[in-house]
């Protein structure tokens, strides 16, 4: 049984950092579900956050080989029922003059904004988390999806904790 | 003062005390060789980059210092691999220096360009390209901070040319500030009197020594560990030595080549003490019949090996030789107040039983009186003849592990090895890279094997050209004989491209080539007076060749996969079981 885990890792903004967490994931034989990463408050240090798919023993591991890369800085791992997390979807969707309304429509219900129109098509912007992006998605099948591209989880833990909490990292905000 | 990048490097090895450094220059590193000239440490000139690497790690490995290797880029860094590999997969600290090309030229595919950095990423424990002539001093000494701390490890920084070109203000600050990187030192105080409450009620404890003791230098605090709570010990084959064979503590050595008593100490075990070491296949066999009954203790500097292959029970993580002194502290409060004697377990019994396994099934070596050279006898009269004070450095094979089985070590860095990696060829460069370390008075024996020998013996050049006095021993039997011994015991004897004629080379001449003295002993009866007249001779390398008995083979033996049940002490024991299953 694979679960899925979610890991925030805090790591210093150095050439090749990313290179080192995929390579190791690859070398150890680990799955990544999804990895995205991106600038914090901090110029000087990254967030990436992790979907893995791994059993508990495993993922003990993939935190302690992780934690050996001498640029990363802090792993936590986040409890879903303690984490907003999203996920990024532009869906591009066959249209035409009778089902445009429909697709409209079905992006309203998932309060997703539509991005680009024109005669055969429409793009649909969509944030939330993988299940309902993966329900919208379901619903459009019907009319032709032309394109989709997803983005990596993002996540932060619900409540005024932080990542850095209890750690001497100490962030600095860019002005 | 405004120095160059390569002046830089120069002084920022001399700030971390270096000694020597062994190396090859070429085109990008050539900025670094200038300056070199004037440089307060010894360079030896090698005659390949992997030579310089093993160098490095036999410095490393004897004098528990990081080793150094500088070399250029492309080709030069690429033959690095082996031995950073190595490194990495033994823990031993090397700083390797590659030069690169100029980082305007980076990723144009430039002469001699190779990704270095990326190359060597998962066979480093850490690497840096240096893109700024200021970042060189500080990059060097976290280079040598990272490899010597923590679980020790190889790290490279890689330095463009025209880096090593520029001038800079030089600047030096001891100190060391990497935020993502603070190995743990102490071990949790709860889970130190948990260790030791549960050795208490232990039955058939057993302390499994591996090589991080031997990095930490533990041995004296291992010993008194393991006298105060009357544990026995096997030394694995990075672990030898760290406490004396001699001790009447020490069982064996465990393993697919251990002593018998060795590996039954583990399996029958019902409390694994297990310091330094990492349930390597090689010890476990069979992993899920490995130890079966046995809780295990598991101390260990990093935290990624603690339930890494084996379930842990007494989990620790910090410096072996930390955790030893405050074990040894609360048994020691423990001894003041009296209250001492329940934490000893009760081991007469178990141990009379090792002690009885280990008088029933000893090695067993058929060595006529006359004649045909057994390679035990060889290795046997080799310590005869070297002694206690040697250091000896084996290749891969099966010289290596008669080495590590015969030879009865007495201290931490006595016995030099490539065991992680198995890397064939280690011993020559190993070897003069430790008699670089240990200096003109103990002597230092490399143990190779004829195919070993074959693959790094150019580096005998460098050892006469800086006078670097290593005994030379090679036990030819005209085969690979380890991968031999596999045909012969799992391929039905049908030998496949393992036979290396023992007179190709004619290992005389190539000692006259090299200019140093040469021995050939084949019988028995010459064998001490042969060796007698090496040993007589400490100023010069020399080389002693062995020609030994080609079909012997590696007994214990655990077959390849199997459990360490499954463990046999003969050929014929192996070919009867064979036979059994055939008929059934």
């Amino acid at each position: 049984m694979h679960d899925r885990h979610t890991l925030s890792v805090l790591v210093e903004n150095k050439p090749g950092v990313l290179t080192r967490i995929a390579g190791m994931f690859a070398r150890r034989g680990y799955n990544i579900h999804s990895l995205a990463v991106g600038p914090t408050e901090d110029e000087r240090v990254s967030r990436l956050t992790l979907v893995v798919g791994t059993e508990a023993v495993q993922l003990e591991q993939i935190i302690k080989q992780l934690n050996k890369l001498v640029h990363v800085l802090k792993i936590i791992e986040l409890d879903p029922e303690q984490t907003v997390e999203r996920e990024m979807q532009l869906v591009k969707v066959g249209a035409d003059p009778v089902t445009r309304s429909q697709i409209i429509e079905i992006a309203e219900v998932f309060r997703a904004k539509i991005v680009d129109v024109d005669q055969d098509s429409i793009t649909i912007e969509a944030a939330g988390n993988p299940g309902k992006l993966e329900a919208m998605a379901e619903l459009l099948e019907p009319y032709g999806i032309r394109e989709l591209v997803r983005s990596g989880t993002i996540a932060l833990s619900r409540g005024t904790r932080s990542i850095t909490d209890g750690s001497k990292l100490r962030m600095r905000r860019v002005s | 003062m405004q120095i160059t990048g390569a002046q830089a490097v120069m002084k920022s090895l001399e700030a971390l005390g270096v000694d020597t450094v062994f190396g090859y220059p070429g085109g990008a590193i050539l900025p670094a060789y200038d300056p070199l000239i004037e440089a307060g440490f010894e360079h030896v000139l090698v005659r390949h980059e992997q030579g310089a690497v093993h160098m490095a790690e036999g410095y490393a490995h004897a004098t528990n210092r990081v080793g150094v290797c500088i070399v250029t880029s492309g080709p030069a860094a690429t033959n690095l691999v082996t031995g950073l590999t190595d490194a990495m997969m033994d823990s031993v600290p090397v700083l390797a220096i590659t030069g690169q090309v100029a980082s305007t030229s980076i990723g144009s595919d430039a002469f001699q360009e190779a990704d270095v950095t990326g190359i060597t990423m998962p066979i480093t424990k850490h690497n840096e390209l240096v893109r700024e002539v200021e970042r060189i001093p500080g990059a060097i000494k976290e280079a040598f901070h990272v490899a010597r701390s923590g679980r020790p490890g190889p790290v490279l920084v890689d330095l463009p040319k025209d880096i090593l070109n520029q001038t800079f203000e030089w600047e030096w600050d001891d100190r060391v500030d990497l935020p993502g990187y603070k190995p743990t030192v102490r071990g949790h105080g709860k889970m130190v009197k948990e260790a030791l409450e549960l050795i208490a009620t232990a039955e058939r404890p057993v302390i499994y020594a591996g090589g991080g003791l031997v990095r930490a230098r533990a041995g004296a605090e291992v010993l008194r560990f393991a006298e105060m709570l009357n544990l026995p010990v096997v030394t694995t084959l990075m672990g030898r030595g760290i406490i004396p064979d001699s001790h009447e503590l020490f069982v064996g050595m465990p393993g697919m080549h251990g002593h018998y008593a060795g590996v039954r100490a583990l399996q029958e075990s019902d409390l694994l003490i297990t310091l330094g070491a990492r349930f390597d296949d090689r010890v476990t066999g069979k992993l899920d019949a490995f130890a079966p009954e046995a809780k295990v203790i598991h101390v260990d500097v990093d935290p990624a090996e603690i339930g890494k292959n084996r379930t842990v029970d007494v989990p620790i993580v910090g410096d072996l030789k930390v955790v030893l002194e405050q074990l040894l502290a609360v048994l020691d409060e423990k001894q003041a107040k009296g209250r001492f004697d329940r934490l000893v377990p009760e081991t007469t019994a178990w141990r009379e039983h090792l002690t009885t396994l280990k008088a029933e099934h000893p090695l067993l070596v058929e060595q006529p009186e006359a004649g045909v050279l057994k390679p035990q006898s060889a290795i046997r009269a080799v310590y005869d003849v070297w002694g206690d004070e040697a250091v000896y450095v084996a290749g891969v094979g099966q010289h290596q592990m008669w080495a590590a089985q015969h030879i009865p070590y007495t201290r931490a860095g006595q016995w030099i090895n490539s065991g992680g990696l198995g890397t064939m060829g280690f011993a020559v460069p190993a070897a003069i890279g430790a008699k670089a370390g240990v200096g003109r008075d103990v002597p230092v024996v490399a143990i190779d094997g004829d195919g070993c020998f074959q693959m790094t013996f150019q580096e005998i050049a460098s050892a006469v050209q800086h006078d670097i006095p290593v005994i030379f021993v090679v036990i030819n039997n005209g085969y690979l004989g380890m991968v031999r011994q596999w045909q012969s015991l799992f391929y039905s004897d049908r030998l496949s491209q393992v036979a290396l004629p023992m007179d190709l080379p004619d290992l005389l001449k190539l000692a006259d080539a090299y200019g140093i003295p040469g021995f050939r002993v084949e019988r028995i009866e010459d064998l001490y007076t042969t060796l007698e007249k090496a040993h007589g001779i400490t100023d010069r390398p020399v080389l002693v060749e062995c020609r030994v008995d080609p079909d012997e083979m590696v007994f214990p033996m655990v077959p390849a996969g199997a459990s360490n049940e499954e463990l046999l002490e003969t050929a014929e024991e192996w070919y009867a079981r064979v036979a059994a299953a055939q008929q059934a």
